[in-house]
Formats: C-alpha cells, sequence, structure tokens
C-alpha cells in the first residue's frame, strides 16, 4: 500500500483522534458479570441487629467514607409504651462506636440500620440537572463523580437522607452498594462485617436468592412507602414508630 | 423566479443556520461523553469505573481458602455464622501512589482550573501478600464487648454480659475461644491460634 504524503498528512489527524479512545479504554465490569441478570436490594432484619457498629466502621473502611458522614449508619429508638408518635432516637457518630448502655424501663429499644434504598423509582436521579446520578440496569443507585457538579439537589431530593456531599472531593456521595464487591460475586461490605446477619444482600432477579422465600413467608415493610420510591431494602420487624 | 428575486438574504440567513447548526453537532460530539445515553441519561462507562474501585474487604472465603482450621473451629461453634472480617476488620495496607503523568498542555491547563482529585493509593491486600501486610490480633476485652456487653436495648436472646462482673479485666479469650466461644467446648480454652495451613 502506498501512502503519499498527502495521504498521511490526512490520516495522522483522524489517527491521533483514534488513538484518544484506544487510550482512554472503555472500562469493564468484572467479566462474567450480567448486568441483566441482577437487581439488587438489601434486607434488613431488624431484630438481629445489636447495634455493635460494625457495619458503619466497614463501610466507612471499604468506601473511604469521610468522617462525620455516613453511606450506612444506625439508629436505636426507644419508645416508651403508648406514645408512638415520638421515639427518642439516637445514632451517636452514625452508631460507629456502638451505642450506651440502655437500662430496663417501662419502653422498648430496638436498632435501626439505614442506608440507601436503591429505589427504584428514586427520587434522587430524577432531580439531577446533568446526568450524573442514576440508577443501574441492575437496580443499584449510583453517582459518576466525573460528572456530578455538587448542586446537592438529589441530597435534598433524598427522603431518607442517605446523601451527603463529599468535603473534599465537593460532588454527592452515597452508598453504592459496593458495586464494586457485589459485581465480583463478593458481598457488601456492611454485609461481610455485620455478626449477627441483619443485614443480608438480595438480587431479587435470581429465583435461588433465599430473599424470595422470605419476602413470602415473613411480614416486610420499606421504608417511607408512601412517598412510592420503590424502595427496595425491605425491613423485617419494623416497628411503627421508624420514620 | 421573480418571487425569489429578493430572497437572497432569506439563503444567507438559512445559511447561517445550517452552519450554526453543524457547529452545534460537532461541539456536541466533542463534549458529550461516548457512552452517555447509553443505558439512559448518564454515562454508560461510570458503571464500569465504580465496578473497578479497589475491594478491601476480602471476603470470608478468600480467609478460608487459606485458615481452613480455623473455619473448622468455627462451624461448630455459635461464632460459625460471624465472619472473619467481623473481629479482624479487613486487612489491607495502602502503599505510595504513583507519580501522575503530568499530561499534556490541555490538559494541565484544566488541572490549574480544576485541581484534579489525588489518586487513590494502591492497596496491599493480606490475601495477596500475607508475608508483608500482616494482621494484629484484636483485643478481645474491646472486640468481645462490643458485641457483648449488656444493655437493655440489644434483642433478648442475644449472649450479653456486663463486662466489669463477667470477668474483671481478664481477657476473654483465657476461658473463651473466639472462633468457638461455648465452654466446655472441644476448642474452648485453647488459645485462638491462627496461621495459614
Amino acid at each position: 500500500m502506498n501512502i503519499s504524503r498527502r495521504h498521511l498528512l490526512i490520516l495522522l489527524p483522524a489517527a491521533a483522534v483514534a488513538w484518544k479512545y484506544v487510550e482512554a479504554g472503555t472500562p469493564e465490569a468484572s467479566p462474567n458479570y450480567q448486568m441483566s441478570e441482577h437487581w439488587w436490594g438489601m434486607l434488613i432484619n431488624i431484630p438481629k441487629c445489636i447495634g455493635c457498629g460494625n457495619c458503619v466502621r466497614a463501610c466507612a473502611t471499604e468506601n473511604d467514607v469521610p468522617d462525620g458522614n455516613f453511606r450506612t449508619w444506625v439508629e436505636r429508638y426507644h419508645v416508651t409504651d403508648t406514645n408512638l408518635t415520638t421515639p427518642e432516637v439516637i445514632s451517636p457518630d452514625g452508631g460507629k462506636e456502638g451505642f450506651p448502655v440502655a437500662q430496663e424501663d417501662a419502653g422498648k429499644y430496638f436498632f435501626v440500620p439505614k442506608m440507601c434504598n436503591h429505589c427504584a423509582d428514586s427520587p434522587c436521579t430524577q432531580v439531577c440537572p446533568v446526568g450524573a446520578t442514576f440508577i443501574s440496569p441492575d437496580g443499584v443507585v449510583l453517582i459518576d463523580q466525573t460528572y456530578c457538579l455538587g448542586c446537592g439537589y438529589c441530597v435534598q431530593a433524598c427522603p431518607y437522607g442517605c446523601r451527603y456531599l463529599h468535603p473534599t472531593k465537593h460532588v454527592a456521595d452515597k452508598c453504592t452498594l459496593c458495586y464494586h464487591r457485589i459485581t465480583k460475586g463478593l458481598t457488601t461490605a456492611c454485609c461481610e462485617a455485620c455478626p449477627t446477619g441483619a443485614r443480608q444482600l438480595a438480587d431479587l432477579k435470581n429465583p435461588n436468592d433465599p430473599i424470595h422465600e422470605f419476602l413470602k413467608t415473613h411480614p416486610v415493610q420499606v421504608l417511607k412507602p408512601q412517598m412510592a420510591t420503590g424502595a427496595k431494602a425491605y425491613y423485617y420487624g419494623l416497628d411503627g414508630s421508624v420514620r | 423566479m421573480n418571487g425569489l428575486k429578493d430572497a437572497g438574504h432569506l439563503f444567507r440567513f438559512a445559511g447561517l443556520f445550517v452552519v450554526a447548526f453543524l457547529v452545534f453537532l460537532l461541539v456536541r460530539g466533542y463534549v458529550v461523553p461516548k457512552t452517555f445515553g447509553q443505558y439512559g441519561h448518564y454515562r454508560g462507562a461510570a458503571i464500569g469505573e465504580i465496578a473497578q474501585h479497589p475491594v478491601k474487604f476480602a471476603g470470608h472465603q478468600t480467609c478460608e481458602g487459606c485458615h481452613s482450621d480455623i473455619a473448622d473451629t468455627k462451624t461448630k461453634g455459635a461464632h460459625a455464622h460471624v465472619n472473619c472480617e467481623a473481629c479482624h476488620g479487613a486487612l489491607f495496607e495502602r502503599l505510595p501512589a504513583p507519580a501522575q503523568p503530568k499530561g499534556n498542555l490541555y490538559e494541565r491547563f484544566v488541572a490549574l482550573i480544576v485541581p484534579p482529585a489525588p489518586p487513590d493509593a494502591p492497596l496491599l491486600l493480606h490475601a495477596d501478600d500475607p508475608a508483608t501486610v500482616t494482621p494484629v490480633k484484636p483485643d478481645t476485652l474491646v472486640l468481645c464487648a462490643r458485641c457483648h456487653t449488656a444493655s437493655a436495648a440489644k434483642p433478648k436472646g442475644f449472649p450479653q454480659v456486663d463486662p466489669a462482673v463477667h470477668m474483671g479485666g481478664v481477657p476473654c479469650e483465657t476461658c473463651h475461644n473466639p472462633h468457638s466461644p461455648a465452654m466446655g467446648s472441644d476448642a474452648a480454652a485453647s488459645p485462638a491460634t491462627g496461621g495459614a495451613k
């Protein structure tokens, strides 16, 4: 093949543009992972939670969550006998180092781990003005932090308070359901670290996932169902006082 | 064609529109990322980028690959379903970040206006290099107390003790093997030894 100087001069810029895309590459998820085969959610078993804070610490370690911000946190509810509307709720440092010892009294206590509900119809993704946050084809609400402007609309829109503005990156940040782990066949860091199995990753598209049997045989609830967010964090044993 | 005799300015104007539209398409083609719109109104490649974040908690299956003796001890006891890293934590070290290439003139100009985020330090996991990244043995007085300190807030069936009364400063592993904590079981009161088989 003969290439004249003229042709070479025409080809070079085209090759330069092409090379830019070769260098950039296309990041691939795990080779054996098919997004279309999964629909992720979470099962949270409140009677099993002991408020140890393992999940909060594990999440912070795994995802470099800055101090004072939380992708997951644990709240302790104290409900007196007759008063469901104004429970006493504490979450010291997100429950990261556990909770103060509670004394027996007339009320009841329980722990509520909270995290992104990975809503199928999430308000947070709908308000993003630039398309930086979205629900992935496998049902995980994610943020493209290279695209996020840090306007904070999504932080306001989340009815569950699951988002925050990263103090040094100045972009929105939230639970990714450990997307870098679940696409490799691992469970999330919070589930891995939970000593009592109070949190279980659930693949709602996998017919063999024990979540289906659990949902069939147990009463479960999502947070703020009246918001019609399509929340996929299913709570077992959720008390009416939890908001 | 008399009707179009004085319409030259309209054609010039239409031409301007066409040129402006072509310029718009050209600029749009350059600034909109290639994978934007692949799955929806977002950059499709972001999913792959997020999936590439480094894993720190190796997962109990990884631990059990080498520490099968501990896994055997655990299956007999009350801590059978407590994963290794629930107590031992994620065992990894951060390596020094590699020097970033300076980039071309344009990239350096952009970096002046928008300073890029510092690159993530590469990680070395205990599972990848057990000789270099060595675990610290957890202090059972702190570790066990996190879950087992008695509190009215905890579920009633969960084993709880008042640390001051129960052991009075004696480390828990003196009597209990953390991997199989029941006293009197064959594994109890033996030191919680580790080490890969």
